[in-house]
């Protein structure tokens, strides 16, 4: 009987929650790595037993893991993220100019066919490669080589990748996407990337619609349709009908369009889900309520979703890569809270109930749908 | 022979129990010791200095016979102690709250 595995990355470790399709009973493990931050876990679409998680500490550093059983051990490989050629420097918080350097992974993103490569997003702001499962890592300069890099600059979180979506449909495209940079596209395996920021619109930077600095908190696209793309942005919902080469904005009716996570159903290209937050200073939901918005026009028109969820004294947040769906039918969906929640949603988002409530708080959430 | 205690989260990334025993070829230095530790475990590897400068992490220090040398020069002599592993040599996670 198929069956998903839900991996959940928090401040304090990792926890693995499995549950047959029914989606009503669920086994936990964890905490993995117990006391690490764990920015991201993510499987291989290939192997669904091959698993990479970025585990760091402020004392020891950047630990990657990855488990050859669905994650039921879990062996250290290489941790090794070196610059390519010259360091070069960006933008600081302050306006002056300062070296690239090594934080952190923040985002794994498995190839779509071969278990043993892994693409990681870094802070500082740079894209990683591993042919061989994780054990060396290459950067792909081209992205930090691009002639704007110098004008990036960290959104309060730090200068991190984030975002990493390989395109079913076009062999060697990559969407990335950086705060606050913004989303590049690359169509040539890495290689050489373009900014896709054309239409967004923000006025914490100098030119609202410069080619870059754009505070992007998320992207996503269905495997379907890979040329229509969605967007989290600090303040504002977007979509864009041409791989990103410009954006328009769906925010429509949402009480505020800023917000982390973004996510679309799995057999509804033009099904999405937001989570609100009330603002760029005030980091949680709106009076109190957690409300999923969804919308089935993609964009514009949004319906609240709250059976399952609380609607009063509720102040987390869902940080940017804590949702994620499954290809089950009904199509599940699954978030995490800062405040150690994680809900499911076995009905597309009518209904939800906590898988878990105590967990230390989430930072990421990804789903397997397993056979 | 070098004794070398490691903070817990660092024994457990390493698969091991109480004290790390490391030999060491000519002067026990903490580069030496190091590059010992890290070739019996190279999981360690980047844990307790940047794998590029060799700097050791800021929020890491090194604890022998009751003294803080974790402004030593890495190639600096360890205490007779130490080299003798009468003392442990202590890889000590800062305190600070987390």
């Amino acid at each position: 009987m198929s069956g998903v595995r839900v991996l959940v990355g928090t401040r304090k470790g990792a926890f693995v929650l499995t549950s047959d399709a029914n989606r009503k009973q669920w086994d936990i493990t964890g905490p993995h790595f117990g006391g690490w931050e764990i920015y991201h876990l993510k499987a291989s679409p290939a192997d669904p037993n091959r698993l990479y998680a970025s585990q760091s500490s402020s004392w020891f550093g950047q630990v990657i893991q990855r488990s050859n059983d669905g994650g039921k051990t879990w062996e250290a490989v290489g941790n090794k993220f070196v610059y390519e050629g010259v360091i070069g420097t960006h933008l600081w918080y302050d306006g002056t100019s300062r070296p690239w350097e090594f934080a952190r992974v923040w985002h794994l993103e498995p190839s779509l066919t071969d278990p043993d490569m892994v693409y990681a997003g870094i802070q500082d702001a740079a894209l990683f490669r591993s042919v061989d499962g994780g054990q060396t890592w290459q950067e792909l300069p081209g992205l930090r080589g691009h002639k704007s890099a110098p004008l990036w600059q960290p959104g309060a979180g730090g200068m991190c990748l984030h975002t990493i979506l390989l395109d079913p449909s076009h062999p060697g495209r990559i969407f990335v996407a950086i705060s606050a940079a913004g989303v590049f596209r690359s169509d040539d395996d890495g290689q050489t990337w373009r900014p896709m920021n054309r239409g967004l619109r923000s006025e914490q930077i100098p030119d609202p619609t410069a080619e870059v600095g754009h505070c992007v908190h998320r992207i996503a696209l269905h495997p379907s349709r890979p040329d229509v793309l969605f967007m989290q942005k600090h303040w504002d919902v977007m979509r864009s009908d041409d791989a990103g080469e410009s954006w328009r904005e769906v925010s429509g009716n949402l009480p505020t369009d800023f917000g982390f996570p973004i996510d679309v159903h799995a057999h509804e290209p033009d099904t999405i889900y937001v989570v609100p937050i009330k603002s760029d200073s005030e980091h949680y939901l709106p009076e109190g309520k957690l409300r999923v918005y969804r919308s089935r026009t993609g964009g514009n028109e949004w319906e609240a979703l709250t059976r399952g969820l609380p609607q009063r004294d509720c102040y987390v947040n869902v940080l940017r890569d804590a949702m994620a769906v499954d290809s089950l039918d009904p199509c599940g969906v699954y978030f995490g809270t800062t405040g150690g929640q994680v809900y499911a949603s076995a009905d597309a988002g009518d209904s939800w109930v906590p898988i878990v409530r105590d967990l230390p708080s989430v930072v990421s959430v990804e789903v397997q749908t397993l056979p | 022979m070098i004794r070398v205690v490691l903070p817990a989260h660092l024994r457990t990334l390493a698969h091991v129990n109480g004290e790390v025993k490391v030999d060491v070829e000519g002067r026990a230095t903490q580069r030496s010791v190091l590059d010992a530790l890290e070739a019996c475990y190279p999981m360690l590897r980047g844990t307790i200095r940047d794998q590029v400068t060799q700097q050791r992490r800021p929020f890491v220090r090194f604890f022998a016979c009751e003294e803080d040398l974790s402004h030593e020069l890495p190639d600096a002599p360890l205490p007779d102690a130490v080299a003798t592993g009468i003392e442990p040599f202590l890889v000590v996670g800062a305190m600070a709250g987390g």
